[in-house]
């Protein structure tokens, strides 16, 4: 009995010297940026073991954005979330306090170490001739998006089209509502997320337009090859800011704090801000900025602060149940 | 077996234990999480709890949901008796592949399902572009999710009716024939009585399943809302926007309307072995 006891100790000990020797992060994320994070995680672990001589091994989970947060929400050990949007790293803060209510105050430029925005992708010729978001609307014209309820990245598409149409009639919100609506109308498919989208724009032949991230799209491009679809970039888009930040009450748990802090600086680093345009983000830092400046269209973009006063507001306005989504899908109305 | 006193009644050995089994089991594994859900759901007001589950939108996902699984089921019902029929009274050559394909939509992940038969029916898929010229669209409508509840459901119906189909004694059709029966009377007054509680289970089985079924659906059903959006949908919706008592509501009304067709489905079929039970 003793022995066994002693050898359970050893083992023990054993296991806790292994587990201290390399230390793990959980990078808990939302659906593109499979790419783009294993590139990342993977140049990070070179340059942690370079300059502290420890062996770090980021895992990275992948999946619609407000899924992700809700796994985090009901207990999935995330030492740092790189959601799609904001509201869903609040809602973790609002619904288990597990960072504080003013996070995105802790990093630069709102927390986000890369923007993108919203393109669209239509097939090779563009046959319907669509141009801006005005072409969307049109009769005949088909328009792939995913459910903006699901999709962190649909509710970028919804908000950019929703921010061009105030800008075309002079921020009057009942035409602007009657825009998105005959917008919608156009949409004979709703995937719940981003990816799926993709997949039944580019491999079912639904539709003559995906709505799209950028770097989904580029993506899209590289995957399919070039002589398929073509990029289309509206007049007016918006500024879509994945945001990134530590869970507090986990890496504190953990005692992972200081190596999740080096890995969203690195984010920010010359390095980081290379792999991110690399993958198709743009990224903030002048350097990179002026690198994959070609590769980047110039649009016109707002912020969603600008137009909409901030997530919370738009998610309750928009897209909470009877909000401004449901009501173009009431009937009679 | 053959001293069991349940023999005599013409139902399968075992039933009973069987679904006894079953229903404890499904208590523990079903029923526990969804009394979490109802109590969950407790959190809101009747009149708000009436508002969230009676709206437009979950209105229709209701006749669609409720109401493809209905014609699922159905359709399973008569092509799955079909098919257990040939499995259990032909011999030809391949029969044990055939007898194992059956089983694949259990197997499948459903996710896989849905995409194949998304891939099969869409408008450049190989049945969908021979039907697109004729006007029918399956992929993204309403169609396209009775296809997809139809495939999933068909093994339910198919292994509840063959081993009875196969303990079936040939005796009795033979004895009904030389008493001067034509094959139609024979089928309908000597083999579709006994078959007919294995038919209802496989029958609610493939309905129920068919009621909670998503993964496959979601691929196929293009998720319109008022048109081609099932309740499970919905209730992931509310899940997704955080809005936890929201999708319990919904989940709760799915349980009741579920169990009580369930049940009235096994009132009948007991109903109907007494009625069988007496005639002997």
């Amino acid at each position: 009995m003793k022995n066994r006891i002693r050898a359970l100790l050893a083992l023990t000990a054993f296991l806790t010297a292994a587990a201290q020797a390399d230390v793990t992060l959980l990078n808990v994320s939302y659906d593109p940026t499979r790419e783009l994070y294993q590139e990342v995680n993977a140049a990070f672990a070179r340059q942690w073991q370079a300059t502290n001589k420890e062996k770090v091994t980021v895992r990275a989970s992948h999946g619609g954005s407000g899924r992700q947060a809700r796994s985090v929400i009901d207990g999935l050990e995330a030492d740092v979330v790189t959601l799609a949007l904001a509201y869903d790293i609040d809602e973790i803060a609002e619904k288990a306090k597990l960072l504080p209510a003013d996070w995105q105050k802790r990093l630069p430029n709102n927390s986000a170490p890369y923007t993108s925005t919203i393109v669209f992708l239509v097939r090779k010729g563009n046959p319907k001739n669509v141009r801006d978001w005005d072409d969307l609307t049109k009769p005949g014209v088909s328009v792939i998006t995913p459910n903006p309820k699901t999709s962190g990245g649909a509710r970028w598409n919804y908000l950019a089209a929703w921010g061009y149409a105030l800008k075309k009639f002079g921020n009057d919100e009942a035409k602007a509502k009657g825009f998105v609506a005959s917008l919608f109308r156009n949409v004979p498919v709703l995937d719940s997320g981003a990816r799926g989208s993709t997949t039944t724009f580019a491999e079912r032949g639904q539709g003559d337009v995906l709505v799209a991230w950028e770097n989904d799209a580029f993506l899209a491009l590289k995957e399919f090859g070039p002589g398929k679809f073509e990029i289309v970039v509206p007049s007016v888009s918006i500024l879509a800011e994945p945001s990134v930040a530590i869970v507090d009450r986990v890496v504190d748990k953990r005692g992972t704090r200081k190596v999740a802090q080096a890995y969203l600086d690195f984010l920010y680093s010359e390095e980081g801000q290379d792999i991110a345009g690399r993958n198709f983000y743009r990224p903030r830092s002048q350097k990179a900025s002026a690198k994959y400046a070609k590769q980047f269209p110039r649009v016109n973009l707002f912020t969603i602060d600008q137009i909409f006063g901030g997530w919370t507001k738009a998610q309750k306005t928009h897209f909470a149940d009877g909000g401004v989504f449901d009501q173009i899908y009431q009937p009679g109305k | 077996m053959s001293s069991h006193p349940r023999r005599r009644r013409g139902v399968l050995p075992g039933f009973n234990l069987a679904l006894g089994f079953t229903l404890v089991y499904l208590g523990a594994i079903v029923l526990l999480p969804l009394c979490a859900l109802v109590i969950r759901s407790a959190a809101l007001t009747v009149q708000q709890f009436w508002d969230v589950v009676t709206a437009p939108r979950l209105m229709a996902s209701y006749r669609l949901s409720f109401g493809a699984s209905f014609i699922a089921a159905a359709i399973n019902t008569v092509f799955g008796l079909l098919l257990a029929w040939v499995l259990t009274r032909y011999r030809f050559p391949g029969r044990r592949i055939v007898d194992a394909l059956v089983d694949l939509p259990f197997a499948l992940p459903t996710a896989v399902a849905g995409i194949a038969l998304t891939a099969l029916y869409s408008n450049n898929g190989w049945i969908g572009r021979y039907l697109e010229p004729l006007g029918i669209k399956v992929a993204y409508t309403p169609v396209g999710v009775l296809i997809a509840l139809v495939f999933i459901g068909l093994p339910f119906v198919v292994r509840t009716v063959q081993p009875v189909l196969e303990d079936l004694e040939r005796e009795l059709e033979e004895a009904a024939a030389t008493l001067g029966a034509t094959p139609w009377q024979v089928f309908s007054r000597v083999i579709f009585p006994v078959l007919l509680p294995a038919l209802t289970t496989g029958f609610t089985l493939a309905f129920a399943r068919a009621i909670g079924e998503y993964g496959s659906v979601i691929f196929i059903a293009g998720n319109m809302p008022m048109v081609s959006e099932i309740t499970p949908l919905i209730i992931v919706t509310k899940l997704e926007q955080y809005d936890y008592t929201g999708a319990a509501a919904v989940a709760t009304v799915m349980l009741l309307v579920s169990f009580s067709l369930i049940l009235a489905i096994n009132a009948l079929q007991s109903w109907n072995r007494r009625r069988y039970t007496r005639q002997d």
